[in-house]
């Protein structure tokens, strides 16, 4: 199982001083972050995509390719890539770029993204966003799967011959997840294709998080990719520590209440009840985090968000070191040992390669090269690996 | 005998309201008339004062808690509904669209709705037929045609407004009674075991 954290590169103010960090401190602040949670034990580090203020991440693939290089293990991946907007096109070029210089520690999520006003200004309309999700992603998978794509769609122009660069790295694709909050037809996608299934697991009930996570088990058994409760899941979590509960919601308390997706309606505490959202000590995180497989099953893959609401750095980084040294050893032991055999782990590069029988050069030449001339007479000089 | 489900919505705020009055004595009606259909009603009213907080936070967390999703569900799975209004500056009250807005977007597609309001007085009465009416053609609700108003003076007008008034409390709930016995047991949809096949949703379906 996996553990990390998501950002979703808000640029809140800080209700507590007044102050909000500027676009440069807070994309500094992420890949403290990211660098951060491998330091402390962390798995992963998944990053939000957003194309208006107050968020900063447009350009996630630029941001983990840069931390790729700052890390050695930490697995990147996605919250969410934005399948409605993006052409698929620039998802399987940028994705699979990414993974080349990542070693293979990518993955992404694919999410279909709620803000109206976003989808005309890449020329779609929220209206689509299904149909978006549903065709663009059929392409992004021929484009990885296949060297060679022809295609047409309602959503873009035809290819014709089109051969995505590069190709997956050792001929296996970025491992995809699929994120919802309420969208059945999503959880029917994931379990389509025998894709993860991720649900936010943090701005609705869990009784919600349990129906969509159940869909998603019995649709991946049906479409025959195996027993549901071996089905890939991930969750979401939202957290905030000290070691002393009563000081945790003391000092988060104003976060929460001015938070931009949910303040100044309910308290703090009807928000907890409501939520798996879990202000405290470590260890009620730890039982709080334990008691998601009771309603969703074994799972793979957790991920908290610690770093929104204008909390800042210093704080954050705390926040990291409390869950590296006193809540993820528990949590790593714990579910080891209440998963049963049969039960998948999370899925890695190395794992999937493996399975695949072993890595491969996927790269596609071309017969000739009509810039440089070069590739018909000296195939061997431009190897690639 | 078979036995139906009435949810009534009332969003007076005062205690005692003449809307929910006005609530009760048409759930009344309906059931007399059910029950000259041979048909047993439970009749379950939801005061959207008691869950004006928790609507707020529906707005803003994009979901019901756990006390107001026990006023949603029983509406979203009752046979007819009931829904009455006092007259807020010229419309519905803003805590009864309010609840309408927090509800699935189909769940009241091919319900039975009657539709009351309250006012000082009878100048308000096409609050019913332009607001209110409008907002559950919207929601695909199936409207009867008698939609009932009171007015101050109905309640205290004397023998002959109070008659008018019962007379029309009457019709409504026959009116209301008369859908609701045509029709089969409600069995809400479930979209989480409704799922349409991928393929179709490939297909562009």
């Amino acid at each position: 199982m996996q553990f990390g954290v998501f950002s979703v590169s808000d640029l809140t103010v800080d209700p507590t001083t007044g102050r909000a960090p500027s676009e440069a401190e807070r994309i500094k602040a992420i890949v403290t972050i990211a660098t951060k949670a491998e330091e402390v034990g962390l798995d992963v580090f998944a990053l939000g995509e957003h194309h208006n203020p107050p968020f900063v991440s447009s350009s996630p693939t630029t941001t983990l390719a840069h931390i790729a290089a700052r890390t050695t293990r930490l697995q990147l991946s996605t919250a969410t890539t934005l399948i409605t907007t993006n052409d698929p096109v620039r998802i399987a070029e940028d994705y699979a770029m990414l993974q080349h210089l990542a070693d293979g520690r990518v993955d992404l999520m694919l999410g279909r993204g709620n803000t109206g006003p976003v989808y005309p200004w890449f020329g779609k309309d929220i209206r689509d966003g299904i149909p978006l999700a549903v065709e663009n992603y059929a392409l992004l998978r021929r484009l990885w799967d296949d060297d060679v794509v022809d295609w047409s769609g309602r959503f873009r122009t035809p290819l014709q011959g089109f051969t995505s660069t590069p190709r997956p790295l050792d001929g296996v694709p970025p491992f995809v997840w699929h994120g919802s909050i309420r969208t059945p037809q999503i959880a029917e996608q994931a379990a389509y294709y025998g894709d993860g299934f991720f649900h936010n697991n943090i701005f609705w009930p869990k009784e919600h998080t349990a129906r969509m996570v159940e869909l998603y088990r019995r649709r991946f058994e049906h479409h025959g990719h195996g027993a549901a409760d071996q089905a890939i899941v991930g969750l979401g979590g939202q957290v905030f520590m000290r070691r002393n509960s009563q000081d945790a919601v003391r000092e988060f308390r104003p976060y929460f209440d001015d938070a931009p997706v949910y303040g100044h309606g309910p308290s703090l505490e009807e928000y907890s009840r409501e939520t798996p959202l879990t202000v405290g000590s470590p260890q009620q995180v730890i039982e709080r985090t334990l008691g998601f497989r009771e309603y969703v099953g074994d799972y793979q893959r957790q991920l908290f968000l610690v770093d929104h609401a204008g909390l800042p750095l210093r704080t954050v980084l705390e926040q990291l070191d409390l869950l590296g040294e006193e809540v993820l050893p528990v949590l790593r032991r714990e579910f080891a040992a209440l998963r049963p055999a049969h039960v998948p782990d999370a899925p890695t590069h190395a794992a999937r390669v493996a399975a695949r029988g072993g890595s491969r050069d996927a790269t596609v030449r071309a017969a000739a090269d009509d810039v440089t001339d070069q590739a018909r007479h000296s195939e061997t000089e431009v190897r690639v690996r | 005998m078979s036995g139906r489900r009435l949810a009534v919505v009332t969003a007076g705020l005062s205690v005692p309201s003449s809307t929910r009055l006005l609530a009760d004595r048409l759930a009344a009606a309906t059931t007399d008339a059910l029950d000259r259909h041979g048909q047993a009603t439970a009749v379950q009213v939801v005061e959207l004062r008691e869950y004006a907080r928790d609507l707020a936070d529906n707005l803003l967390t994009g979901f019901p808690n756990g006390r107001l999703r026990g006023a949603v569900d029983p509406v979203m799975t009752a046979d007819a509904l009931i829904a009455v209004t006092p007259v807020f500056s010229a419309s519905y009250s803003g805590l009864f669209k309010t609840f309408f807005d927090v509800l699935d977007e189909d769940a009241l597609a091919g319900m039975p709705v009657l539709m009351g309001a309250t006012g000082g007085t009878a100048r308000h009465s096409l609050v019913l037929d332009h607001a209110v009416r409008p907002l559950f053609a919207y929601l695909r609700a199936v409207t009867v045609p008698t939609a009932v108003f009171a007015a101050a003076e109905d309640w205290g007008g004397g023998d002959a407004s109070g008659r008018a008034l019962a007379e029309r409390i009457r019709r409504a709930g026959g009116e209301l009674a008369d859908l609701v016995a045509a029709r089969p047991a409600t069995a809400a949809a479930d979209p989480f075991r409704d799922v349409a096949e991928f393929e179709t949703l490939l297909n562009g379906g």
